[in-house]
């Protein structure tokens, strides 16, 4: 079985948390822009005086993993993301029913 | 917000009426016309004043090389105002319209370069005795004479072509008002309607020899004729379309404030040629419009800053850009009539008063997508009052003192002007509205207008992945 890891990060987290996951030989990741708010809200911008609820940048970061590789990743990703300041971010965990590597047709934990 | 819908209500329901109202003022114009005293064909105290010194019909001036080279840098360099103008719109609309509001700038040039020779210059500049059009004398500009009485050192072509950027730039101001929500065709039918019934005629008031110019108004390079009646028109429109769809639920940031600061520094660089060049000379008077244009242009980014920390607490690159073109509109009508001092009170005032008109626009909740009534409009107004302030004979013997200098008449000469320029402009724009509205639209659908302009209205889009 496969479980999906999305961690949401703070863009400046990137680098530490890909590093991290190359020392323990991650299989493979999907890096995407978002944006976001934890509980404390983003921040308000103004434009000529007019007042927008804004997001923060965040950055998700996406690796599908084997059961057995989860604690590992997780751990890494939590080390490198870690500030200790509020707005850190969060990691999610969710099962993965299949995968299919689309070059060979492979499927399961060999195609991840 | 319910105040501005029922008004709203209420002009749709009078258009009519006001259209009538819009055509009888028109009438009792012609009217007044004739009680007028006679206009002369010297020139205007506006841009012609700055040619100094008046020709007698007998001794023609000789053609100046260096005034028609400035001239013709002058006209390049206006002509790049109306692309700075489409970034400067497009960075504050949403990613869906940034091709529609870039297209409206662009188009724009095109449809009036080909207005203003075939007709629209005759209109505004052409021999004519009537009160709001020169005339179809020079229609295709036939029977153009060699020179321009208010550009006696030039070619006729130079001062022509000169004039052609402001009849261009002035209706693309317009687009900030109905930003994101007006159809293509209703956009160019509208454009060539108002640069034909309101910007040639009050350019012909003011400038082409007609009733302003002869009242002794002064309007150096267009603060009434471009900023005033753009500005106001832009309120008018943004009653009558109503707000965007969403307007004060969603969010509608600027999708690119990177455009909307390379547009302003484009309108800043620009600006030299509208002002400088109105002196339609390379003389010191052009200097002095220079460094006055730039003077207040620059006060006015430092005040509007100033203005944001103490509301907001912080400054914006858009603030600053805002603050900068409102300064630019503000010193327009004076560059040529005031010194120094006279345009750093412009630019600092500027900023407080159009930052404010914000402010209240936001609260009554009528939606002027774009400021162009917040800043033309109202810099408009300011900058033509203020040249009634801070204006001095010695910088300009063409011209008049002000009431700083002593002359406080000349204030009141500028009110009228003033509210000539925005009652005409706010009434034609009704009668153009319903004109148009009732024939190809104005309004995109609902639908067309949630996918965005650019998909609707064009068939593409900006940005891909
Ligand atoms: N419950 C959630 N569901 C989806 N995304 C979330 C959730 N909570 C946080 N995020 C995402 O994570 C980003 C970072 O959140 P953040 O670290 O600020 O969470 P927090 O709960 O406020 O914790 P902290 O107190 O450490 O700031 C947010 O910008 C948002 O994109
Ligand atoms: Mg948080």
């Amino acid at each position: 079985m496969m479980k999906k890891i999305e961690a949401i990060i703070r863009p400046s987290a990137l680098r530490a948390v890909l590093d991290g996951l190359k020392a323990v030989g991650y299989p493979g990741v999907t890096v995407a822009e978002v944006q976001g708010h934890g509980k404390q809200k983003g921040i308000t911008e103004s434009y000529r005086g007019q007042s927008v609820e804004g997001l923060l940048p965040k950055l998700v970061v996406t690796a599908v993993v084997g059961d057995k590789q989860v604690k590992k990743v997780v751990d890494i990703i939590v080390k490198s993301a870690r500030t200790g300041e509020i707005g850190d971010g969060k990691i999610f965990v969710s099962p993965v029913s299949d995968a299919i590597r689309i070059r060979t047709g492979e499927k399961g934990e060999k195609a991840v | 917000m319910g105040f501005f819908e029922k008004l709203r209500a209420l002009f749709k329901r009078r258009t009519a009426a006001l259209a009538a109202a819009g055509f009888s003022a028109l009438a009792s114009a012609a009217v007044w016309a004739q009680q007028a005293a006679p206009v002369t064909t010297a020139a205007s105290a506006g841009a012609s004043a700055a040619a100094a010194p008046v020709v007698s019909a007998g001794s023609p001036q000789a053609i100046s090389a260096g005034d028609t080279a400035w001239l013709l840098a002058s006209a390049a360099l206006v002509l790049l105002m109306t692309p700075g103008l489409a970034f400067f719109y497009a960075g504050m609309v949403r990613k869906k319209n940034v091709m529609a509001t870039i297209m409206q700038s662009f188009i724009m040039i095109a449809l009036i370069s080909v207005q203003w020779v075939i007709w629209g210059y005759s209109l505004a500049f052409g021999p004519g005795k009537s009160f709001l059009f020169g005339g179809l004398d020079w229609l295709f500009l036939k029977h153009l004479p060699d020179v321009s009485p208010l550009a006696p050192t030039v070619p006729h072509y130079a001062y022509m072509i000169f004039q052609a950027m402001f009849a261009i730039i002035t209706p693309a101001l317009i687009c900030g008002a109905y930003a994101e929500r007006l159809s293509f065709k209703g956009f160019v039918v509208f454009s060539l309607l108002w640069a034909t019934f309101v910007y040639d005629p009050i350019a012909h008031l003011v400038w082409g020899g007609g009733y302003f110019g002869s009242l002794g108004a002064l309007d150096f390079a267009g603060g009434t004729v471009v900023h005033m009646s753009s500005g106001y028109s832009a309120l008018a429109l943004a009653l009558l379309l109503g707000t965007r769809k969403g307007y004060g639920k969603e969010n509608m940031p600027p999708h690119n404030l990177t455009l909307v600061l390379l547009g302003a520094s484009l309108l800043w660089f620009g600006w030299f040629g509208f002002n400088a060049g109105s002196a339609c000379a390379a003389n010191a008077l052009a200097c002095n419009a220079f460094v006055t244009t730039n003077t207040a242009t620059a006060m006015a980014a430092l005040m509007w800053c100033a203005v944001e920390m103490v509301h907001r607490g912080k400054a914006t690159t858009l603030g600053a850009a805002s603050g900068a073109v409102a300064g630019l509109v503000a010193i327009t009508p004076a560059c040529g009539f005031v010194d120094l001092i006279g345009s750093l009170w412009i630019g600092a005032i500027v900023s407080i008063l159009c930052y404010t008109a914000i402010q209240v626009k936001i609260k009554l909740g009528y939606d002027d997508s774009l400021d162009t009534f917040g800043v033309h409009g109202v810099g408009g107004t300011w900058g033509a009052l203020a040249t009634g302030i801070w204006a001095l004979k010695s910088i300009n013997s063409g011209g008049a003192d002000g009431v700083l200098a002593g002359n406080p008449g000349q204030f009141l000469i500028q009110l009228k002007t003033v509210g000539f320029t925005a009652v005409y402009s706010i009434a034609l724009t009704v009668v153009l509205y319903f004109i148009v509205d009732k024939t190809v639209g104005m309004r995109v659908h609902q639908k067309e207008e949630e996918l965005g302009l650019d998909l609707s209205q064009h068939g593409e889009e900006g940005y891909h992945i």
